[in-house]
């Protein structure tokens, strides 16, 4: 089953993914990773895993797995 | 007796025999001659020969060679050598081999065209930022200018330091007869970049800089206990010793060699390592010795305070060292017999 | 069905780049480009100063930090001593077009077979966003408190056009991380370069147009915005030498 897996210790809120998202799924979170950052968060009801987000990440934060 | 071959020739196809696979520099006067020979010799044996775009791209295509673990060199003179130096202080923090022929010529700025021994304290202290030595030789003839490129690639190596010859103008000119050492085969470090990942990575900002202080600092002794040359005449007796290198030192020893004739008690240490210096020299000195008298080619004395600092490690304080600066003109033999003079009378004040 | 992604190994660790920087993007890709095409083995980097010197903290291959600015003599002295191994260069715009403009122009003109990879952010980052020659008119930066005067400091530098109109090169082309389409467009021509490098055809520079939302004094997403105002018309984007030896 294909899904998104997220690194919240490698995000640093930049918004990419969020604005990039085509299906809107991505939100930054309420809370902070241990950097202090509001990590992405990704809504699997809402995600079609077309992978946008991987390619507009510029810290690798998401996995695609198949 | 070898054939006659003018100076930066035969100290190009030293380098050649020594094994080099790149040169890269740029051409300035009196050093083009090495470059040019190179820019044919290296082709024809398959090796890699550079005419870089400035003496700053040269010593940077070494620097990235000599990371691969291949024996590199460049030869510039004066303000060339000055661009060089940023490229020596990193080639110094990666610990990479490489040599750095400097043909001297006198002055500041652009300098003249001349012998000048005026670059002893930029070559012996490092004239790039931080805290790294590198190997110096000085020849005073075109057989010793072969022999010292030949040893210069083995130190780089051996000690992982940059290594200058410190050649000069009327050397770089001069036609003298000259025996060649035998072609060595080609090498690669097996510390060497090799594009695999094989060995540790050197990355800026990442080091332990106490530990890599003290590990330069050992090899650094090492090198001062084990590599110091020179050559000493009448030492045992001397009343005064004259302490000169290059072509100045050569006609010091004529001078030396005349007044011994007349039965002067004189003496001659001739450094042929300007870094380390050699300070073991000095031991070999007459305890009763009334001076030291260096003779050099540049304005206001240079190497007069590495002998005032080796008086005083090997000997006593109170020993006078004089200074004999010829500026811009070769010195003769009889400008020195004129200044001895003047010191032996007293007219002529000591640095030290 | 997915396509299985995940950052490459070669240059997976987590940096210290800013939240939004380009500079993300382009370590991504390089790594990609070369796990890819099979050089994540045979592969000598050899970074720039500035913001550059964060790259290794990503990438887990062989690589030299050359002096400011010299990168492409360096890798060019790589690529000498081994001709068989992809010899690379990871510098910025203060990097390779200020300090470093005749070592990059040089190194194409000898068309030397190296890659030269430069994210062009419009200032110098890491000393603190100090203009540089691709500092855009008017800008402010830490040295054009005024905006950036052009009549006084010209204009900013367009250095694949100048290299891809006066010398004979292998691959030249400038692309950008704004969204997925752009990124997807600039991973092709990182592959082109790679791929001109590894057939021995020679010299490839890859220009990376890229946000600086730290000394732009935005959020990355303004920076976004400001680039697509501002920046891309005037750096546009595409291949000026396409790989063949045709001069666009």
């Amino acid at each position: 089953m294909s899904e998104v897996v997220v690194s919240e210790s490698r995000c640093k809120s930049c918004g990419f993914c969020v604005k990039n998202c085509p299906k809107g799924a991505i939100s930054l979170a309420h809370s902070f990773n241990s950097a202090g950052y509001k990590y992405a968060v990704v809504d699997s009801e809402k995600c079609i895993v077309c992978g946008i987000c991987y390619t507009v990440c510029p810290d690798g934060v998401f996995e695609i797995r198949e | 007796m070898g054939d006659m071959i003018k100076g930066n020739d035969a100290i190009a196809e030293a380098a050649v025999r020594a094994g080099v696979q790149l040169y890269a520099g740029y051409p300035i006067t009196p050093s083009t001659e090495v470059m040019e020979y190179l820019s044919w010799r290296m082709p024809e044996l398959g090796r890699t020969f550079i005419q870089a775009e400035s003496e700053l791209a040269g010593i940077n295509m070494v620097l990235g060679f000599a990371f691969c673990g291949k024996r590199a060199l460049t030869a510039s003179s004066g303000p060339g050598i000055s661009l060089k130096q940023e490229g020596i202080s990193y080639i110094s923090k990666y610990r990479l081999p490489c040599v750095v022929l400097n043909v001297v010529r006198y002055g500041n700025g652009l300098g003249s065209l001349r012998s000048g021994q005026s670059d002893y304290f930029r070559d012996t202290r490092g004239g790039g930022n931080g805290d790294y030595r590198c190997i110096v030789l000085a020849p005073s003839s075109v057989q010793e200018s072969v022999d010292l490129m030949y040893l210069a690639f083995d130190l780089a190596e051996r000690y992982r330091i940059v290594t200058e010859v410190m050649s000069e103008s009327a050397l770089g000119q001069m036609m003298e007869p000259c025996e060649f050492p035998p072609m060595q085969e080609l090498t690669v470090q097996d510390w060497a970049l090799d594009g695999k990942y094989t060995h540790e990575r050197r990355v800026a900002f990442m080091e332990n800089y106490v530990t890599t202080a003290h590990e330069n600092n050992a090899r650094y002794e090492e090198i001062k206990e084990k590599e110091q040359r020179y050559e000493a005449v009448g030492l045992e007796d001397a009343e005064y010793v004259f302490v000169s290198y290059g072509i100045p030192g050569r006609v010091t020893h004529g001078v030396v060699n005349e007044l011994r004739a007349r039965g002067e008690k004189v003496g001659l240490i001739r450094p042929i390592t300007l870094w380390p210096f050699p300070e073991k020299a000095f031991e070999q000195v007459n305890p009763n010795v009334k001076g030291f008298i260096t003779v050099e080619l540049n304005d206001y004395g240079q190497m007069v305070d590495d002998v005032a600092l080796s008086v005083k490690k090997k000997l006593r304080t109170d020993i006078p060292v004089y200074c004999l600066p010829y500026v811009f003109e070769m010195v003769k033999r009889k400008d020195v017999f004129r200044d001895f003079e003047k010191i032996r009378q007293g007219q002529w004040k000591e640095v030290y | 069905m997915a396509v299985a992604r995940k950052i490459p190994e070669l240059t997976g660790r987590p940096t210290t780049f800013c939240p939004g920087c380009g500079h993300g993007i382009l370590t991504r890709l390089l790594g990609e480009c070369l796990t890819e095409l099979g050089q994540d083995h045979n592969v000598i980097c050899t970074i720039g100063v500035g913001c550059s010197c964060i790259f290794d903290t990503a990438y887990q291959g062989d690589m030299i930090q050359a002096p400011h600015g010299r990168g492409a003599a360096v890798a060019t002295g790589v690529k000498r001593a081994l001709p068989d191994v992809v010899s690379l260069t990871y510098q910025g715009d203060g990097d390779a077009y200020t300090i470093g403009l005749a070592e990059t122009l040089n190194a194409a003109y000898r068309n030397e077979k190296i890659s030269v990879f430069v994210v062009n952010n419009c200032n110098f980052g890491m000393t603190g966003g100090q203009m540089s020659w691709t500092t855009m008119p008017n800008q402010v930066t830490a040295t054009s408190v005024h905006g950036r005067d052009t009549a006084l400091t010209g204009m900013p530098i367009k250095v694949p056009e100048m290299i891809a109109g006066n010398f004979q090169t292998a691959y030249v082309a400038r692309g950008t991380v704004t969204d997925a389409k752009h990124i997807r467009e600039l991973k092709g021509y990182i592959r082109n370069a790679l791929k001109a490098q590894i057939a021995g055809e020679g010299y490839s520079l890859v220009e990376i147009v890229s946000p600086c939302p730290t000394n732009w004094h935005m959020t990355a997403l303004e920076a976004i915005d400001q680039m697509e105002k501002e920046i891309l018309p005037y750096y546009t984007l595409g291949e000026f030498c396409k790989r063949g030896g045709k001069q666009e």
